[in-house]
């Protein structure tokens, strides 16, 4: 992943909104990111963050209504996602971007073989025959490691345990060799023995077909395993961006270190009670004039009441290239904060 | 799937025998005679032989073995002789109408023509209606369309096919005379005329059933329609790239047609039923008007046989519903 290679995936400015009744839910707030060829993004934050609505608009795979997207670009390849056609976004979905969801054992359909579901978006994309579209789905199960593929590609869903869907879900999103990989808490509703079987397969996919790869987490032991850098969100914003090793060794944001003092450590106190971070996620009701961690932030300042603050570089780099931080107490706004 | 069927078919046996001594002993505790319509002025010895001829004298449980007998062993059995030209059953007494005197089978062979052909055709014109209804009202929820379709269900639901039959009767028949007033029974479909004139009149009878069936069935497609439309599986299809054509036509489709199609198949045997009011509004001379004269004449060996017809209808088709969410829903299996 050379550092100065045009970015596959070039996120600028995304602000989706969810109209509800009871108003507005401002669920991601100019969210800015870069993922380049042979990348992995690892994306963390507590639930609620708005890291799957992010993806999601990215693709327009929201409803709408509720769902609005405000503004923003996200281009792919030099194309924006946001202003296809819908024909042209349709041929993109499956094709250049494949997607993996949280749950595997709702996310696919139970009246239809497996089979019947690896082989359409070859169908549709590739125009391939029926029998081209089998040889090539048994290649894919082959490849995401699911013994007997031949036999399987004719069972149902329910016939297959969670890790095994999870990994036909794989298939199904790697099945057109897209240019980019999606995977929304891909292991989150698995057993942690099949949690790691499924890193394990990602990690190895990767570096036999090289596509990038955005990999949302919610725990941050996750990322460190597998990840290039990682973004932090908090309240429908990116609180914090920086390469994996910097992030863990130099964690600027309040909210980044608290997340850290989430993880098990294997060789702490048993005694010692897992840290939680206290007090609730914001209601995102409207665009945000403070920052919005400022409620659980033991650092909280008068200026952390009077704007939000903006995405700063701490390294002398471009806001996303290197390490940026979005926190008032951050130079040259700490220095001043201290002088006041 | 095979053991599951042959085991729901063998316990289907003790039930219905249930269901048949109920029925029997129901219809026979009821109030009225069947001969509350002879004169008064008949003689007491008269009527006395009237009801021996009948049977009628014999203690209920003997009636009720006989009628078992009869129903089980003999009329199938006739039946057997009419098709292959035996005469098993020569001799052998059938269950006979109190009221004409002739074979149960027999006034049921000549009714249920009349009925399935316009209750049927109702409820199949009734799914085709409702089917796409439906499925586009679901998929564009909240649109015109589905308010005028939730509007019309609303008043196909509560509009008892009594007063629509009526009000069609008024509209097509009297003032703009389009469809006969009467069904008639003896018209023959023999040619193109005849044909043009039996599709006549049936039209009044198939709207007026066919449109109380779609509002069901619509409302319960769309709303199966909708359940599925949220799922996870069809956010997978379209982040496939799929077009929306294919994932609602197929993906949300497939599934929502599970549960329509099981209400459907347990609705058929109402078709068997006769549509009791819609029957005797346009005059069509099936089942239903069929039961309406016998309970009207303490027809009983009618009117349990009937019953229990139904009873079997339904349990049946009961087994059949259970059978198709089995090929429908690879999840379930029975064995
Ligand atoms: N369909 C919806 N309608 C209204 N609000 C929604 C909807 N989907 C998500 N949200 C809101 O968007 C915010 C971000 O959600 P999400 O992106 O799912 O968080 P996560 O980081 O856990 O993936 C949440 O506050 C949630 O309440
Ligand atoms: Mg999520």
């Amino acid at each position: 992943m050379a550092d100065g290679a045009a970015p596959v995936l070039d996120v600028r400015g995304l602000k989706t909104v969810f109209r509800t009744r009871g108003g507005e839910i401002h669920a991601v707030n100019d969210v800015s990111f870069t993922l380049r060829p042979g990348e992995l993004l690892g994306v963390v934050g507590e639930s609620g963050s708005g890291k799957s609505v992010t993806m999601m608009s990215l693709l327009r795979l929201l409803p709408a209504p509720p769902a609005d997207i405000r503004g923003g670009t996200a281009m792919l390849n030099g194309r924006d996602l946001l202003a296809m056609t819908d024909a042209e976004l349709r041929a993109t979905r499956g094709a250049r971007v494949g997607f993996v969801f949280q749950d595997p054992m709702t996310s696919l359909n139970p009246v239809f073989t497996l089979g019947n579901q690896i082989m359409e978006p070859l169908i549709t994309h590739k125009g391939m025959t029926k029998r081209q579209a089998e040889t090539r789905a048994v290649e894919l199960l082959d490849l995401v490691g699911i013994p007997d593929a031949r036999r399987r590609l004719y069972q149902y869903p329910h016939q297959f345990s969670g890790g095994m869907r999870q990994r036909v879900m794989i298939a199904i999103a790697l099945a057109c060799d897209p240019d980019v990989l999606i995977a929304d808490e891909p292991t989150t509703a698995l057993d942690v023995t099949i949690q790691a079987q499924i890193l394990e397969l990602v990690k190895e996919l990767r570096q036999k077909l090289g596509m990038a790869i955005i990999w949302i987490t919610h725990d941050l032991g996750v990322i460190a395993g597998i990840a290039d850098r990682v973004m932090v969100m908090y309240g429908g914003q990116v609180v914090e961006q920086a390469p994996v090793k910097e992030l863990f060794a130099n964690p600027q944001h309040p909210y980044t270190r608290a997340l850290l003092q989430t993880i098990p450590r294997i060789s702490g106190e048993r005694s010692e009670r897992l840290k939680v971070i206290e007090g609730q996620p914001p209601i995102l009701t409207g665009p945000l004039t403070a920052c919005p961690f400022r409620a659980r932030c033991e650092y909280r300042h008068d200026a952390c009441d009077a704007a939000n603050p903006p995405r700063r570089a701490i390294d002398g780099r471009m806001v996303g290239e290197g390490h940026d931080v979005a926190c008032h107490w951050h130079a040259p706004a700490k220095a001043e904060m201290a002088n006041a | 799937m095979l053991t599951f069927t042959l085991r729901r078919l063998l316990l289907a046996i003790p039930t219905l025998l249930a269901i048949s001594l109920v029925i029997f002993l129901l219809v026979d505790y009821a109030p009225g005679s069947p001969l509350s319509d002879i004169p008064l002025t008949v003689p007491p010895d008269v009527r006395q032989k009237m009801i021996e001829a009948m049977g009628a004298d014999q203690p209920v449980f003997v009636r009720y073995l006989l009628w078992l007998k009869q129903f089980f062993w003999i009329e199938p059995m006739t039946q057997f002789d009419y098709w292959f030209g035996t005469s098993y059953m020569e001799g052998e007494q059938r269950i006979l109408s109190w009221q004409t005197r002739s074979p149960v089978f027999s006034i049921i062979g000549e009714r249920l023509p009349q009925t399935l052909i316009v209750i049927g055709t109702a409820y199949l014109v009734g799914i085709l209606i409702a089917l796409p209804i439906g499925i586009y009202s679901a998929y564009r929820q909240y649109s015109i369309f589905d308010q005028a379709g939730t509007l019309v269900a609303m008043i196909g639901f509560s509009v008892p096919t009594f007063f629509s039959g009526t009000l069609l009767i008024i509209i097509f028949a009297v003032w703009l005379g389009w469809f006969p007033t009467k069904y008639d029974t003896t018209l023959e479909v023999t040619d193109w005329a005849s044909f043009l004139e039996q599709l006549r009149q049936m039209a009044m009878p198939v709207m007026t059933l066919g449109l109380a069936n779609a509002a069901a069935i619509s409302r319960y497609m769309r709303s199966s329609m909708l359940d599925n439309m949220s799922m996870d599986y069809v956010r997978t299809a379209r982040a496939k790239g799929l077009s929306e054509r294919t994932v609602v036509l197929k993906h949300v489709l497939r599934n929502s047609l599970i549960p329509v199609v099981t209400v459907i198949a347990l609705g058929i045997p109402s078709i068997f039923g006769g549509a009791i009011i819609t029957e005797n509004l346009f005059g069509v001379n099936g089942i239903g008007a069929a039961l309406i004269g016998a309970i009207h004449a303490s027809d009983l060996p009618m009117v349990q046989t009937l019953a229990f017809i139904f009873a079997v209808l339904i349990v049946l088709f009961n087994l059949i519903a259970d059978v198709l969410y089995g090929f429908l829903d690879p999840r379930i299996r029975y064995d």
